[in-house]
């Protein structure tokens, strides 16, 4: 005899009970974090390197680079100046809340100011597992084109800054800025945005002064 | 890679219920799926097999009930739909100022037991 049994449990319980934990952690030490997500190649690691830059002689800062192999980006996080934790995710296209817990078990989180987590490159399945940061950022870049928005909503909708990388390429490639943002206000209104150029260095300024704002008011509250 | 992780998140929900009701063996799945939210089709089929093999959702069918996206317009109250998937300002305004009303759904709604 078949029985149906009501269930309504969130698909994502268990990874999100998870964040909840990491979120704990991470504001027990007052520390400000940060999820970078980004398809591959829109300049993630530039855009840590270049805020690392501008940032490690205020704070203490660590880096955790999710990749599905190598360490690359957590090499290149190290010599900017970051404590860095790779995370290899063998094969998996995110981090999860449980990966991202294993690497904040390398860091001794007191003595930073401020977590930079560099998401698998991915516009999709990032946004669906929360890892308990602070803030999620999205960077787009010029040469992905304008429709990203329309074609990957549920990346653009929860996110709470918007990064658009690569500002130096407008003239040569074809990219409707009107376009891009009338996508990215429907989707979430009022969202941050930083224009920025990771060559020319335009919008950097504006970018890590907003970090810096947050890193200050975690360390106050 | 992403469909594999979440149908392991679904077999743990299922598995949990199914064992706190005493199943025997879960016969089907009901997930309720936002068209906003995180893309899924039914290749989640193939891994549930694959995964659930020595479980009690063996040969459990998933069932996906999908919701379209409806959005509601700021300024001129009216309701509506993407067209052809794709996000678009309001049909009858032109405005891009809208919340969502649904959607974004993704949950394990109910399971058969025997």
């Amino acid at each position: 005899m078949t029985k149906k049994i009501s269930i309504v449990e969130k698909i994502h319980s268990a990874n999100d009970q998870l964040a909840a934990e990491n979120k704990q952690q991470l504001n027990q030490a007052d520390l400000f974090s940060l999820n970078i997500m980004a398809s591959p190649g829109a300049g993630k690691t530039s855009i840590i390197e270049k805020s690392l830059e501008l940032l490690k002689s205020d704070y203490k800062i660590a880096a955790i680079d999710g990749d599905v192999a190598t360490s690359i980006d957590a090499n290149r996080a190290a010599e900017a100046g970051a404590t860095a934790v790779q995370i290899n995710t063998g094969g998996q296209c995110h981090i999860d809340a449980h990966m991202l817990r294993n690497a904040l078990m390398e860091l001794d989180l007191d003595k930073f100011d401020l977590l930079l987590v560099e998401n698998v490159g991915n516009l999709i399945c990032p946004a669906s597992f929360k890892l308990g940061t602070d803030k999620n950022v999205l960077i787009a870049s010029i040469p992905e084109g304008d429709d990203k928005p329309y074609k990957y909503p549920a990346m653009y909708q929860d996110v709470d800054a918007l990064i658009i990388n690569k500002i130096d390429l407008l003239p040569y490639v074809k990219f409707d800025m009107e376009y891009f943002q009338k996508g990215v206000q429907m989707l979430n209104p009022d969202l941050i945005t930083f224009p920025v150029s990771c060559t020319t260095g335009k919008g950097i300024e504006a970018w890590v002064n907003w970090v810096s704002e947050h890193v200050k008011d975690k360390k106050v509250s | 890679m992403h469909e594999l992780a979440i149908t392991e998140q679904i077999a743990d929900i299922a598995i949990r219920h199914g064992e706190k009701n005493k199943a025997a063996k879960i016969t089907d799945l009901y997930l309720v799926i936002g068209e906003l939210s995180t893309v899924i089709d039914e290749s989640v089929q193939f891994y549930w097999d694959l995964i659930t093999e020595d479980t009690i959702c063996a040969g459990a069918k998933l069932h996906f009930h999908r919701i379209p996206a409806k959005f509601h317009c700021l300024d001129c109250g009216k309701e509506y739909q993407m067209v052809d998937g794709e996000l678009s300002p309001c049909p009858f305004c032109q405005s891009t100022s809208m919340e969502i009303l649904e959607g974004k759904e993704f949950h394990l709604d109910s399971i058969n037991i025997i």
